[in-house]
């Protein structure tokens, strides 16, 4: 393995072909012919015909009647605008619950740090379907919550308190899922942080509140923003949280592209959706990077 | 200084510990929630009724679980060596190989399973495999599968390259050893626990995956977390407790060799 000297750009090349075509064929080329099942016909035993058709995009938004006019159909808008607002809470009260826990950890001597850290990762590598199934035991009907609720005479016997199959159980699902993942790159800016200033801002009479307001959360920016985009990205496509905890009957995007591959067999449609969902991802990926360099070149000029 | 006497240091919020408290709370109590009714020996999965094994006993006895659990082995046994592989000479251009063209290009196609929301992945592979004709069982679930382990194997191999004093490699070279035997006998060794790191990593993943398996396998490649999925479909038991603590013994246990091989090379 020589990739100085002679032979370099050979060697260059040599070394990365497995990447290129492993990723090529087996990502990019799924990719590629996805996008164009989305703009096929609909074959009704699943698979398509190839006749350009752009009837998958079409029905995201209309229905033909039976007239064959096309009506305005909302049920999916419905679905798309129920995934955004689950995705922006859940990203929202991550926030509320980690940061605090990130800034708590990256203040802790450094042994006591990696091992929270470390406890903060383990989540993240467990089986996710698991720990959602673990919220069944905890939510439904004579679980965890309402056997204890019942335990102290707050709840009759027979009665529920239908925790399970709502966007609330949903939700909590989601913060659940991809509350790691919010932790850590908050951690690691709050690490860089120099507790000078804030010594600085106490001196100059900052209160508590100001401190973290105007020193903390504007350096830590861009932890925050990371982290955020961490969460929101696979809530938006979340299958698991919505299926178990939502008893798939409140649908996501991620669960309605699922469905139209197992159960509704409409090919195009599922790929248009789930086209939908990737240009969602690479405009909120862009505009990260865009705040990121824009981060970079301000600290620059600092 | 008076402002210290009310609180220890200016970078002490008061209640962010306690905060802190519930947030490990919130992310560990489901889980021994799981695994204590595993322990559960009532056929009700959500009453107690007494400490018990036989749910665990059970699941040896469940030819299904066993081949889905066997399946698993297979696919990760196998994907994330080659993943690994991939990973790790991938990381040796990026990272040795200077600024050359397309150094971006490589190192976002790594990336690129990691930006792609799992679901669009898992229905694009489906998509592929059935418009290409491509039906050979395991194979088609271990071809995705590395796929989306390369990501996972490369980062700690990319960390423990980057970390590496590229001198060790010239001193060995100016002791006259040639390129081949210096890449054995120096660089191979140092990077070996970065490279193990990396297919733990790319192995765990492999055998978690729940999604992406479940839309790319066919009926006779079910692995474990889809055989969960649809017991837990079809009603919680406590037998689904039990292979699901199971699970998640194993994933703890080797994210935990993960972490202690890292603290010592570190």
């Amino acid at each position: 393995m020589n990739i100085q000297g002679e032979n370099k750009s050979r060697n260059i090349v040599l070394g990365l072909t497995p990447l290129w075509l492993v990723i090529g064929i087996f990502m990019i080329g799924p990719l590629l012919i996805m996008a164009g099942v989305s703009v096929m016909e609909p074959n009704v035993y699943g698979g398509v015909y190839f006749k350009f058709d752009l009837s998958g995009y079409r029905q995201i938004l209309f229905d033909t009647n039976l007239f064959d006019e096309m009506e305005f159909n909302p049920a999916y808008v419905i679905i798309i605008l129920r995934s955004f607002v689950l995705a922006v809470s859940a990203t929202i009260i991550s926030l509320i619950i980690g940061f605090p826990a990130a800034y708590f950890i990256s203040r802790q001597p450094d042994n006591v740090k990696n091992i929270l850290i470390f406890l903060v990762t383990i989540p993240f590598w467990t089986n996710l379907l698991v720990r959602t199934f673990a919220w069944i035991i905890i939510l439904g009907k004579g679980g965890v919550i309402e056997s204890s609720f019942s335990f102290f005479g707050l709840l009759n016997e027979d009665d529920s308190l239908n925790l399970m199959y709502t966007n609330f159980a949903i939700l909590i699902g989601l913060v659940y899922s991809y509350l790691p993942l919010m932790v850590l790159p908050i951690f690691s800016s709050l690490e860089k942080l120099d507790v000078r200033l804030l010594e600085a801002a106490s001196d100059l009479y900052s209160s508590r509140m100001e401190i973290i307001r105007r020193v903390i959360i504007p350096l830590t920016l861009p932890g925050i923003i990371g982290g955020s985009i961490l969460v929101f990205v696979p809530c938006l496509g979340a299958f698991i949280a919505p299926d178990l905890l939502g008893g798939g009957k409140k649908l996501l995007l991620g669960s309605l592209i699922q469905f139209q591959f197992s159960t509704a067999r409409n090919w195009p449609f599922g790929a248009a959706v789930a086209m939908f969902l990737l240009s969602l991802v690479v405009i909120v990926l862009v505009i990260n990077a865009r705040i990121n360099s824009k981060h970079e070149d301000l600290q620059k000029h600092v | 200084m008076f402002r210290k006497n009310k609180f220890r240091h200016v970078w002490d919020f008061p209640g962010f510990s306690g905060w802190t408290a519930i947030f490990f709370g919130f992310l560990y109590v489901p889980i021994f929630v799981l695994v204590c009714y595993s322990f559960n020996s009532s056929s009700y999965a959500m009453i107690w009724t007494g400490f018990s094994f036989r749910w665990y006993e059970k699941l040896f006895f469940n030819d299904d679980i066993l081949q889905a659990a066997y399946n698993s082995l297979i696919i990760a046994i196998t994907a994330a060596p080659m993943a690994t592989a991939i990973a790790t000479i991938s990381a040796l251009v990026i990272v040795r190989g200077g600024g050359f063209r397309g150094k971006e290009f490589s190192s976002g196609l790594i990336t690129l399973p990691l930006m792609v929301p799992e679901i669009v992945t898992a229905v694009a592979t489906l998509i592929f495999f059935a418009t290409l004709g491509i039906n050979l069982g395991l194979i088609n679930v271990i071809i995705a599968h590395t796929v989306f382990c390369i990501p996972f194997a490369y980062m700690p191999i990319k960390a423990a390259l980057e970390a590496m004093d590229p001198n060790l490699e010239l001193a060995a070279r100016d002791l006259y050893s040639d390129k081949n035997s210096a890449f054995r006998y120096i660089t191979l060794p140092l990077l070996t626990p970065g490279i193990l790191s990396g297919f733990m990593l790319a192995f765990v993943i492999s055998v978690d995956d729940f999604i992406i398996t479940l839309m790319v396998a066919g009926g006779g490649s079910t692995t474990l977390p889809v055989y969960i999925y649809s017991m837990v479909k079809m009603g919680v038991t406590p037998e689904v407790n039990a292979v699901s603590s199971l699970l998640l013994a194993f994933s703890i246990i080797f994210v935990t060799g993960y972490w202690f091989l890292n603290k010592k090379s570190s």
